[in-house]
Order: C-alpha cells, then structure tokens, then sequence
C-alpha cells in the first residue's frame, strides 16, 4: 500500500508545478499519471505562449494568476533551465470599427496590472513587424508576453520535484476515489493508494474526479483548438506574438514564432464532447490557414511540417476553479488559457493553501535550482571539442534536422524522470522535431532507447501503452516452412 | 589547424561517389568525401530490389551492387572519406564545419564544394492530413529502412498513400515480407511513380490502385486503426459521400521527395521554386562560385543511372573549376553571354536554367520533368523563335525524367541567341 500526505493527480503543468512547491515541505507528495510521461495532455499541445495577461477579467483568478506567473517566468526559467524569452506581443485591430474594443482591452490590462502596454499606431506595426496584415489600423502592444518551450518547462518541474522527493507514477490511472476514516483511498490501474489530501490538477478530466467527491457537480468541456507547425525557415516571418481582437469563444487565431525557431500558427475553437478528441480536422486546418492570413500576410503555408489539436479544459464559470472545494480535496480544474501562463502561480497558490491548512515546515535540504540537458549548440568550438573528447557520443548527430547528439538522447533517457519512448525523447531533446518528422532518426532513436533501457526494439513505442512501433519481424507469419 | 581541400563533396550516396570518382579522374588529387551515415552508398543501402544500373552498366543490380561498384572505385583511387560525419555549416568562402564523435568539429577550407545531399521524404505534416497521431504512419523510405536494413516488420495491415516508386517498391516488399497490403491510393489522376514498378510491385500482387484519391481521416489514438479515403474532384478537394473505410494498423506515405538544400540556403545559394534544388548554369554550378550541385540534391532524379551520370559532370566541372580558377579565354564581346532555358507550356523546369555557351561541353543534356500526363504530343525546343527540335512522345508522364541534347557547335552557330525555350507541343 502506497501511502502519501498528498496525492496530485495529473503531471501536466499544473501538477508539476504544485508538486516543485510542495516539494519545498517536509511532506510525502506523490503525483499519479495515467500517461506514460510527464506533459501528454493539454500541456503538450496550446500556443506555447507566455500571456502578458490583459486578457482576463479583471478580478478574476486567471486574470490574478496571469500576471503573477508571467512576472515568475524569468526567475523560473533560470532556475530550472528551461527556454523562455519575452518575445512580446501585438493584438491587431483590423478595423476601425473595432478601436473601442482595442482600448478595452487596454484598459483592461493597466487594471490587470500589466507594464508597458502601449496602443501603436500603423506606422509603427509596419516597423516592428513588416508581415503584419495590411488592414491593421492599430494594435495593443505588449512587450512582456513571451514565449516558452511547455515541454521542458513541464519536465523541469516534475524533475525538479523528483530531485526533492516528490514520487511519480505514471501509466497509472485513477479509477475510483473514495474517503476512508482519516484519509483517502485512490484505486488506479497500478493499485491502491491512500493520501490525507488530493489535489485534482486533471485537466479536461477535472470535473471527472471532483464529481466522485462532492455534490456540487463541476462541468468540463474540452474546447479543441487546432494548429499548424512551421518549418524553421519560416521562423522568422514574425517575431512577436500577433494576435487578432479576442472573440466569444477566446482570443483567435495567433501567429507566432516558437522558442526554437518555428513559426506556429492556430488555435481554433470548437466545443466537443469526447475528452480524448485530440484528433485534427479538415476544416479546422483550413480554418487556421485561413485566420492566420488575415492577420499576417505571405504566411509560407508550404513550410508546414506537421499539425496537431489539444483540448482546453473549459469550465462553465470561465475561469479557474482552485481551491479546497471539499475536506482535503483540492481542485486545479478549468485550467485552460492562460493555463501556461499561469503555472508557475497555480504551483505557488495551492502549496499556499495546503501550507496554511497543514501548517507544514519548509526542509533545510531543498533543492531550488534544476540542469537541463546540455545545449550544445551554445558551446564554442573548443569548449563543444572538449566536452565530444569526454563523451564521444555527443559528437554523433542523429535527429539531422535539429541537429541533436546522440549524447543529448541519452541524457533524456538517463535523467531523472528519463524518456521511454521516442515522443518522451522528441519533448526532451527535440529529436524528430524538425521538418523531416523523424522520418531519419526513428530507427536510430529507437535503437538508443532499446539499447539504454535494456528492451527489445520490438517493445519500443511512440508514446506508450499500445502505440508500438514495430509489429513483427520479416516473414514471421509465414511460419518455419516459409508458407 | 584549418584542413584544405581542394573539393570536398558532401554526401557519400550515388551522386558524391560519381562526381568524387570523376574528379579525381580528372585530375584532381586533393578531394574528400563527408558522409553523415555509418557507410558509404547513401540511400541505394536500403534499395534491395533491382533495376539499378540497366543504362550505366547494361545489367540489373540491386541498389547496394550499384553502389558497391563506385565504392569499390572509391577505394581503388584512395579516395579520401569520412564516415559518421554531419556538416553543420558551409559558408560562402567554403569554409565546412563538420563534426564527427572522433575528431569533434572541425573546419575544412575548399576551394571548390559539391553539393550531393540528397532529398528526403514529405512527411504527414506537409499534407495537413486531418485525423490522429497515432504510431503507425511512416514514410515509405522510413518503413523500407526498418525491413531492409533492420529485418523489422513496422506493420501487417498497410494503406500506402501516393504511388511515388519508393511507395510502390514498399507495397511488394510489405507483401512478400507477410503483410497484407490492402490499397495504394494516389492523389493525382496518374501515378508518380515509374510505369515498371506499377506493373511490376502492384498488377503482379494484385494490389489495387485508386487513383485520384486521398486519405481524409486517421483514426486510432495510440495505433493506427484505420483510415478513411475518399475520392477528390479536378481541385484536389475530397467529394463528399465517396469516403471508404480501410481497417489498418499502418499507413504508408509515398508523397513526395524533397531536395535537401538546408546547408545551401543557408551559405547563401539560390534556389528554384519548383524542384527546391539550386539554380545552376551549364556545369551545375550555382550562384557562388565554385559550387556544384548534383544528384537529388539539386533536382528529385527517377533513376539513380541518370544521377551518376549527371554527378560525374559536375565532378568534371568541379575539376576544370581547380585547374583553371579562372574564366576560360573567350573574345571579349562574347563574354558574359548567358542564354536563358525557358520551361512553359507542360515543362515545369530545366536543369541548367542558363547556359554560357563557351563554358558548355561539346554535347550537353538538359533535363527536365513534364508536369502531368500527355499523349501523342512533341517535345520541342526553340532557338529565341526558331524551333529546332520536334521530338514526337506517345506518352509523357511527371514520373519520369526527360532528357534533350544540345550541342555546343548548334549554340555557338546561333550567335545572336538569348533564350532556349522547351516545351511540349501538340502537333
């Protein structure tokens, strides 16, 4: 029997970054995933953006949250070295019409306590950022938005709670939750586990399991939003974040570039019903070519490399719920935009709440600081020689689009938390990343893996469970006569 | 201490074997070879069938035959190579940085650089193929790797999409290895591959083709389930109430080749449009100086006999670049002439795209690739107005690569030429 002072269920962002601050405590957190990796849900797949956060209603959670992450994500990205740049961002006001919305939003970012907003004037959008729409009359400028590699963030944090003693499970599913005597029993697919708290950081699944707990009923919609993925030569058509005045349904369709190069196009909007919906559709792709076109012109649609959808964890009352919302039972639920953002304030809010509840002691012993895998396309010529003549491996190329090592995959594999499937090492490392989609460096990927963890390459997956990649050897079914 | 060259090639598969064997044939001594695999012989490694070779050698080899019979020459002539070896960065001085787990990066200066890199395979993503993204989805050239080289079946129930040949030549290896090839289904309303390989890797195992046809869901979350094709109209667009349902556990894409011109982008070369491979005058040489281009690289081939032949003229040129590292003599009112080759009506593109005529040899092959099926039409060729070619074709198709001759006496005879167009005629 596994037993825990806190039980966090979900190792999105949200759940590692509650787990890095409780990990500062002298309790015994564990975190239960269902996926096989840290960063498989709604955190591996959204703009990637840093909010500046004029967005939110003012007063509100996200609105609070936004602000408080954004202004954490420099220390942060330091400390646990993970990518992020302050890029910032324009939201185009395409039409004259629309200028009293524009000033809204404005007003509502000085509100939020957003710095350095400032309403730019044609002229000076033609000058930041040529590619931008024609129609643009003015734009919100935001020069404390961002952008942040959510992969590595995520695996910054989980690693950084992991190193402080936070435990995680992964393939393992929460099935029933059910409250004992004194604490509470989590049957999952791996076996029972009983914690005096849980925190539900589930995303589109939050409501899932508030709902086994209490009576008053929390709704989830999963809200898809697609996007399409730029080749690195198209990286540079914008070089801030460019938004278009927010709709009904969220802020539209954004172009950005990505913290490694690409230029990244979408989301889309659409409500559905069915939580594990991440599959893309024809006229959502469309719908992104198009919007993205609006706002930015000779948009190099060529230069698609690959397209995906993630699910927001949209909650009726639009905004976060997080909170004790029954006895030791805390919930991070309708966790979607500026979910990202906001992370870093979700972690420090509910360690916050369960610091006052438990009143719990801070250790001597923790550790604040977390090393990456080793980015060595920084070094110089020497020092990238010195570090090959230690470990040769990081002198062999494998992914030949991104230029990653053989060292650095197996780094992701050996960390704490390692890779176990190409998609774990891709997240880590950016291995079949690039515009040839892992069409070369597959089989040498899956080679490493097999070869570091000791299993037959027949066992290797893309992203665990039943998404094998192999599903034999030649002629295996013709049998020992050949027939 | 920076190492010296006088050609380096980048690329060790068939088109550097060729231009580095002719080099050297040429007379030069000094030349290197970077390969970033663990041998030499490029993609013809993993290429088991055959059918290489009928035009160079007059017999059928496999692909690592083919490629053993430049190895071996390679060898013979201590041609220098390294193995292992990623080029990061050419610059426009030819300066390569390179790097391998032995030496680590280090810089080689060139005075002349072969461009022979080859292409890869357009993935998924460039389709925008609605659907998951469940394992299962290869490339056909990913997939013929883990049979060939690895001995791994990637799947037992296949959907192959786009008939380019790799795609064909996948649809009877998938076949003969145990699994169950179910369709091959094309975009276009004729096949990008070679008519050899439809009749030899489809007809012959009764594997069905559906041309104008595209896959417009995939479905399976964490393994390919199925997918959907459905049947597109004159636009491209799928027809709505045409979709059929393929129960798969692998998909196979087939769509397409993609010169790999990363490295030249970003050493300044230009590139054209429609092939993506470099601009290159009559001795495949690009806009800088003193670089050549050849093979995939510079424009997606059909058979690997027309890359060698193509690749030992630019190893020829590359060598004339070094012996004489000057502008030949010609009469200073003649100099600077540069003819302009002109595709339109049908020809999507030549191979030059400019040619200065006292640089040319004395016979010189344009090649080119028709951009969709036509029958009982002429290829023609003109001199400014003037048409001096009338080749009549009963099929053209945009699988396959067409070749014209050009003579240097017939283009020095029209003194006053300014543009060469090639087109295809119907009468």
């Amino acid at each position: 029997m596994n037993k825990y002072d806190i039980a966090i269920i979900g190792a999105g962002v949200s759940g590692t970054a509650i787990a890095r601050e409780l990990s500062r405590y002298r309790i015994k957190v564990c975190v239960l995933e269902r996926e096989e990796d840290v960063c498989c849900g709604t955190s591996k797949a959204n703009s990637a953006i840093i909010h500046a956060g004029y967005d939110a209603e003012p007063g509100s959670l996200k609105a609070k949250l936004n602000l408080r992450g954004n202004q954490m994500m420099e220390q942060l990205s330091c400390d646990l070295d993970f990518p992020f740049r302050r890029n910032g961002s324009l939201v185009l006001c395409l039409d004259e019409k629309d200028r009293p919305g524009l000033q809204k939003l404005y007003e509502r970012g000085i509100q939020n306590g957003v710095k350095g907003l400032r309403i730019l004037n044609k002229e000076e959008i033609r000058k930041m950022e040529p590619n931008v729409s024609d129609q643009a009359v003015a734009a919100l400028y935001a020069p404390s938005g961002g952008i942040v590699c959510p992969f590595n963030m995520t695996i910054a944090l989980a690693e950084n709670a992991c190193a402080n003693g936070v435990d995680f499970y992964f393939n393992t599913e929460v099935h029933k939750i059910t409250r004992g005597e004194k604490n509470w029993t989590i049957e999952t697919t791996e076996g029972i586990f009983e914690a005096d708290c849980i925190v539900s950081a589930a995303g589109v699944y939050a409501d899932k399991f508030h709902n086994m707990v209490s009576e008053k009923k929390l709704h989830i919609t999963p809200r898809k939003g697609e996007y399409c993925l730029l080749d690195k030569a198209a990286g540079t058509h914008v070089s801030r974040t460019i938004f278009t005045l927010p709709g009904k349904f969220g802020k539209g369709v954004l172009v950005t570039p990505t913290i490694h190069g690409n230029l990244l196009i979408g989301p889309t909007a659409t409500d559905i019903e069915n939580k594990e919906g991440i599959n893309t559709t024809r006229e959502g792709l469309e719908q992104v070519l198009k919007k993205a076109s609006e706002s930015v012109k000779n948009i190099p649609v060529r230069q698609v490399i690959t397209s995906f959808a993630g699910l927001r964890a949209h909650e009726d009352g639009d905004d976060f719920i997080i909170g004790e919302t029954e006895e030791g039972f805390i919930d991070c639920a309708g966790i979607e935009s500026p979910g990202l953002s906001s992370a870093p304030a979700i972690g420090e809010m509910v360690a916050d709440i369960l610091k006052k509840k438990y009143d719990l002691k801070e250790k001597e012993d923790f550790l604040s600081t977390r090393k990456g895998i080793t980015d060595v396309s920084k070094f110089s010529l020497e020092e990238r020689n010195a570090w090959i003549r230690q470990n040769p491996a990081y002198g062999t190329i494998v992914c030949r689009c991104e230029m990653v090592t053989e060292g650095e995959i197996i780094d992701a594999i050996r960390g704490p938390l390692g890779a176990r499937s190409l998609d774990g090492v891709k997240r880590r490392t950016r291995a079949g990343m690039g515009r040839c989609q892992a069409g070369f460096c597959s089989p040498r990927v899956m080679e490493i893996l097999a070869r570091e963890l000791g299993i037959p390459v027949e066992e290797i997956t893309k992203s665990g469970g039943n998404s094998g990649i192999i599903k034999g050897s030649n002629k295996d079914s013709f049998g020992e006569d050949g027939k | 201490m920076i190492k010296k060259y006088d050609i380096v090639i980048i690329g060790g598969g068939p088109a550097g074997l060729a231009a580095a064997i002719s080099a050297r044939k040429n007379g030069i001594e000094s030349t290197l070879i970077l390969e970033r695999d663990k041998e030499l012989g490029g993609i013809l490694n993993q290429c088991i069938h055959n059918g290489f070779g009928l035009h160079t050698f007059g017999e059928e080899l496999t692909g690592p035959e083919y490629a053993d019979r430049f190895i071996r020459q390679v060898r013979e002539q201590n041609i220098e190579y390294k193995l292992n070896t990623m080029v990061i960065n050419i610059s426009r001085e030819k300066v390569i940085t390179a790097m391998n787990r032995e030496e680590g990066m280090f810089l080689i200066q060139a005075k002349a650089v072969i461009l022979a890199m080859g292409c890869r395979e357009r993935s998924r993503g460039a389709l925008n193929i609605p659907g998951y993204r469940p394992a299962g989805i290869y490339s056909a050239g990913t997939a013929q790797r883990l049979v060939n080289i690895e001995g791994y079946l990637p799947g037992r129930e296949v959907v192959i999409l786009g008939s380019g040949d790799i795609g064909l030549i996948m649809a009877r290896r998938m076949t003969l290895e145990g699994a169950k090839v179910k369709v091959v289904a094309e975009l276009m309303p004729y096949s990008g591959g070679l008519k050899r390989n439809i009749v030899q890797c489809l007809d012959d195992f009764g594997i069905p083709l559906k041309l104008s046809h595209t896959v417009v869901n995939i479905k399976g979350k964490e393994r390919v389930e199925g997918v959907t094709l459905a049947q597109v109209g004159a636009d491209g667009k799928p027809i709505p109430g045409t979709e059929e349902e393929y129960a798969c556990d692998t998909l196979l894409l087939s769509v397409g080749l993609i010169p790999e011109n990363e490295l030249s982008r970003e050493m300044g070369v230009e590139l054209n449009r429609v092939t993506s491979g470099p601009v290159v005058n009559e001795s495949l040489e690009t806009n800088i100086e003193g670089v050549f281009a050849c093979g995939n690289v510079l424009h997606v081939h059909d058979l690997v006999d027309f890359v060698s032949e193509e690749a030992a003229a630019a190893g020829k040129n590359a060598a004339d670049y070094i012996k004489w590292q000057q502008p030949v003599e010609v009469p200073e009112q003649k100099q600077n002439r540069t003819i302009i080759l002109e595709s339109r009506n049908g020809v999507r593109y030549t191979v030059p795209a400019v040619i200065r005529p006292e640089r040319m040899p004395e016979e010189m092959t344009v090649r080119f690739r028709v951009g969709a099926v036509y029958k009982n039409c002429y290829i023609s060729c003109y001199f400014d107005e003037e048409r001096v070619l009338h080749k009549k074709r009963t099929i053209l198709a945009p699988g396959e690569m067409e070749q014209i001759k050009l003579t240097k006496e017939q283009i020095l005879n029209a003194s006053s030429l300014r543009k060469i167009s090639i087109l295809i005629e119907e009468e």
